[in-house]
C-alpha cells in the first residue's frame, strides 16, 4: 500500500480569515491524506521550514488580502534555494486572473480561485503527487 | 460543455431553465436539480415543514411574545413607529490604500446621499503594524485604509466635520488607540466629545472566536475593552463603545443560532466585566451596540434578529437587573453576507445582496452596509459601491416594507422559526454559562470547534448539491462577465512609510518616549488606560509604538490551531 501524500496547508500574512484554510485541510484528510495545518501568520520562512521538516509532497496556501504578490515569490524562492522544487505549490484564495497565470510562470502548481469544488481540489492534489 | 457537478448527475429530476436557446452567455445545458429528493433545510440545516399554521404555534404567547414595536421585549422592533419614525443609517464600509484616497471616497458617498461613514482599517493596522513595518509588506492599503499615526488620521477626516457626521470604525485588538487618534481629531476640529456620535466594534471576543485578528492575550484585551466602555460612560455619552458583532462569526461558516448565540452570550461576558469594574448596569448599557450578518435565508435572518432583542431584553432586565429601558433594547447594524458573494457571475450578487438587505429591513436593524457585486474580488469599485447604496435607497423609498413595523410578525412560519431560534440559542448560552464563561469556553476551543463544523457540513452540502449556489454549482456559464476592479496603489506602502519617516523626525521624540513610558506604567497597573493612549497619540506616537508598549506589557496571543 502506498504511504498516504503529505500535505501542508499553511495561512501566510497577518490575515486571520481561515475557514477556507480549514476546510481544505478537512477534505484533504478525510480523502486519506496526511494534513499539517500550519495555522495563522506563517511568514514564508516559516512555511518552507515547515514544510522541511514535515517533508511534505504538497504545499496549499490560503491567501485572501491581497498579499499574495509580495508572498507567493518568496515561498517559491525559498524552495527552491533549499532543492525543494519538487515540492507542488497549490494557492486558494482571491486571485485574479492575470496574476494567477503570473504565479504559475513561477512554478505554482495550481491556483484555485472562489467558488473552486473540494473534489476538483483533492483530484488535483492526487494526480500531482506521483504514486 | 455542462459543468454541474457530479453529484447531480446522479439524479432523476431534470428541470429546464426559463433562458431561451439563443440568450448570450449560457451554456445551455439542462441542470439536473432535484427538486424531490434535497432536504428542506434552512441554509443553517434547520428542518422546515411543508406548511405552517396555529397548530404549530401552540406554544406562542401574545403577551409575552408579540408585544408591539418599542414594547418589552421588542421581538417586533425597538421603536413603537420603526422606519416610519426615521429610516435605518445607510453607512456602507470603506477605505482602502491611503488616507487621502480614502478621504475622497468619503466625500463622495456623503455627496450620494450616504449618511454615516464607516472605516474599514487595512490588517497592519487591524493587529496594530506601522505601515513601515516587516510584516506589513504587500499588505498596506490592501483591505482597507492604512493609519499608523493622528496625522493619518487628520488626513482621514479633513473636511468632514465630525460634530454632524456619525462615523463607524472597525477596529478591534488595538481600538482604544484608534479610537483615541479619533477622538483627538475631534478635539482639534472643535467638536466636543460629549456630542460625538459613532461606534467603534472593539469587539475582541469574537476576533479569537472567528476572525482572528488578536494581539493580545483574552484577558488583557477584554480589560482595554472595559476601560473604553468606563471611559465612553464618563466622556462620549453619544459614543458607542463596542459593536457586539456576529458578522464576523457568521462568515466564519457557522450557523445563524451560533451566530446570535455566541454574540449574545460575548455581550454578556462585557457586562460582567463592566459591572466588575464598578460601573452601574444603566451607566453603560444603553451604548452597547450589535452587529449581525444578513445571509440569503430569507425568514430565518428575520427570526434571528427578532429572537436577538427578545433574548437581549430579558438579559438585561432578569439577568443583570437593568431598569432603564435604553438598556434592554438591541440596537444593530446589519451587513449583508461577503461569504456569500461569488466570483462567478458577479452581477447575481446585486440580487443575494437586496435579498439579504430586505431581511435586515424587515428584521429591524438600524444601520445597514450593502456589499458591491465586486467584492469577491476585491475591495469595491465606486460604481460598485454606488450601486449598493441605492440598493438601501429602492428599498427604502419604493419598496414600501418601510411603512408597518415588523411587516411578517404573526406569520406562523416566522413566528415558529422566531420561537425555535430563540430556545436554540438560549441552549448555547446556558451551556457556555455552564463552561465559566465565554473565555473559559474560548480557551477550550468551544466555539471554535462549533463554527469549524458548522462550515464543512455546509461545504459538503454544496459539493453534494443540497445547497444550490446560482452560478458556482448549478447554473454555470462559460463565459464570464467581465467586471471593473478596484486597483489599489502598490505606492501605497512607500507613500505611507515616506510621510512615518518624516513624522518620526519632525515630532518632538522626548515626549514621544515620555508618553509611552507612562502607558506601560498605567497597563501594568489598573489604571483605565485611555487617558495614557490619549496622551501618546497627542504627542504622535505611532499606533505600532503604542501596541508595541502594550505587547512588552500584555505579551502577544497564540492559538492552538485547530482543523
Amino acid at each position: 500500500m502506498t504511504p498516504p501524500i503529505r500535505v501542508l496547508v499553511a495561512k501566510p500574512g497577518l490575515d486571520g480569515h481561515d475557514r477556507g484554510a480549514k476546510i481544505i485541510a478537512r477534505a484533504l484528510r478525510d480523502a486519506g491524506m496526511e494534513v499539517i495545518y500550519t495555522g495563522l501568520r506563517q511568514t514564508p520562512e516559516m512555511i518552507v521550514n515547515a514544510a522541511l521538516q514535515e517533508d511534505v509532497q504538497v504545499i496549499g496556501l490560503s491567501i485572501l488580502s491581497g498579499a499574495h504578490n509580495a508572498i507567493v515569490p518568496r515561498v517559491m524562492e525559498l524552495l527552491h534555494e533549499k532543492d525543494m522544487d519538487n515540492v507542488k505549490v497549490i494557492i486558494g484564495g482571491i486571485i485574479p486572473d492575470e496574476d494567477a497565470a503570473d504565479l504559475k510562470r513561477q512554478g505554482v502548481a495550481a491556483v484555485f480561485q472562489p467558488g473552486a469544488s473540494l473534489e476538483d481540489i483533492v483530484d488535483f492534489v492526487r494526480s500531482s503527487v506521483p504514486a | 460543455m455542462c459543468r454541474s457537478i457530479r453529484a447531480h448527475r446522479r439524479r432523476a429530476v431534470w428541470f429546464r431553465t426559463h433562458l431561451t436557446s439563443d440568450t448570450p452567455r449560457y451554456t445551455g445545458c439542462r441542470m439536473k436539480v432535484s427538486t424531490a429528493a434535497r432536504p428542506f433545510t434552512t441554509i443553517s440545516g434547520v428542518p422546515i415543514e411543508p406548511l405552517y399554521g396555529p397548530e404549530q404555534l401552540a406554544d406562542l404567547d401574545p403577551a409575552r411574545d408579540l408585544t408591539g414595536p418599542g414594547q418589552f421585549p421588542y421581538t417586533r422592533g425597538i421603536h413603537e413607529t420603526m422606519y416610519r419614525g426615521k429610516l435605518w443609517t445607510m453607512r456602507q464600509f470603506s477605505g482602502f490604500a491611503t488616507p487621502e484616497e480614502t478621504n475622497r471616497r468619503y466625500q463622495y458617498l456623503l455627496e450620494q446621499g450616504q449618511t454615516g461613514l464607516s472605516v474599514a482599517f487595512d490588517l497592519p493596522t487591524l493587529m496594530g503594524y506601522d505601515a513601515d513595518h516587516a510584516l506589513a509588506e504587500g499588505e498596506v492599503g490592501k483591505c482597507g485604509v492604512a493609519i499608523s499615526s493622528l496625522e493619518d488620521m487628520e488626513t482621514l477626516f479633513r473636511g468632514i466635520p465630525l460634530s454632524d457626521v456619525t462615523v463607524s470604525m472597525t477596529i478591534n485588538s488595538p481600538a482604544a488607540v484608534l479610537w483615541a487618534m479619533y477622538l483627538v481629531v475631534a478635539e482639534k476640529q472643535g467638536a466636543a466629545w460629549e456630542k460625538l456620535s459613532g461606534t467603534i466594534q472593539n469587539d475582541i471576543l469574537k476576533e479569537y472566536i472567528a476572525q482572528k485578528e488578536y494581539i493580545f492575550p483574552p484577558r488583557p484585551s477584554m480589560r482595554l475593552v472595559t476601560d473604553t466602555i468606563e471611559f465612553s460612560a464618563r466622556h462620549t455619552p453619544r459614543f458607542n463603545p463596542i459593536s457586539i458583532s456576529g458578522y464576523h462569526i457568521r462568515e466564519a461558516g457557522s450557523t445563524a443560532v451560533q451566530e446570535l448565540a455566541f454574540t449574545l452570550r460575548d455581550g454578556i461576558e462585557y457586562v460582567e466585566w463592566a459591572l466588575e469594574r464598578g460601573l452601574a448596569v444603566d451607566d453603560f448599557a444603553p451604548r452597547l451596540s450589535f452587529f449581525f450578518n444578513a445571509h440569503s435565508d430569507f425568514f430565518e435572518e428575520i427570526a434571528k434578529y427578532r429572537a436577538a432583542r427578545k433574548i437581549w431584553a430579558n438579559v438585561m432586565r432578569d439577568r443583570f437587573g437593568a431598569t432603564d429601558e435604553r438598556s434592554w433594547k438591541l440596537r444593530f447594524h446589519a451587513q449583508t453576507a461577503g461569504c456569500s458573494l461569488t466570483w462567478q457571475q458577479p452581477y447575481n450578487n446585486i440580487v443575494r445582496t437586496t435579498i439579504q438587505a430586505l431581511a435586515a429591513v424587515m428584521g429591524g436593524c438600524q444601520s445597514l452596509h450593502t456589499n458591491s457585486l465586486d467584492e469577491a474580488y476585491a475591495l469595491p469599485s465606486e460604481h460598485a459601491v454606488t450601486i449598493a447604496l441605492r440598493t438601501q435607497q429602492v428599498i427604502a423609498h419604493e419598496s414600501g416594507v418601510t411603512a408597518a413595523a415588523d411587516p411578517l410578525g404573526g406569520s406562523y412560519f416566522l413566528e415558529r422559526l422566531t420561537l425555535d431560534t430563540e430556545s436554540a440559542a438560549r441552549d448555547y448560552i446556558r451551556r457556555i454559562d455552564e463552561m465559566g464563561g465565554m473565555i473559559a469556553a474560548i480557551e477550550t476551543n468551544f466555539p471554535q470547534r462549533e463554527i469549524a463544523n458548522a462550515s464543512y457540513e455546509y461545504q459538503k452540502a454544496v459539493e453534494r448539491g443540497d445547497k444550490i449556489i446560482v452560478g458556482v454549482n448549478a447554473f454555470q456559464s462559460d463565459h464570464e462577465d467581465a467586471i471593473e476592479i478596484l486597483q489599489i496603489d502598490p505606492l501605497a506602502q512607500k507613500h505611507q512609510a515616506g510621510k512615518l519617516a518624516a513624522l518620526r523626525t519632525s515630532r518632538n521624540n522626548g515626549r514621544v518616549r515620555a508618553s509611552l513610558d507612562a502607558l506601560r506604567r498605567a497597563a501594568e497597573g489598573t489604571e483605565n488606560t485611555m487617558p495614557f493612549i490619549l496622551d501618546a497619540v497627542r504627542a504622535y506616537a505611532t499606533l505600532g509604538e503604542i501596541c508595541d508598549a502594550l505587547r512588552e506589557v500584555f505579551g502577544s496571543h497564540q492559538e492552538t490551531s485547530l482543523v
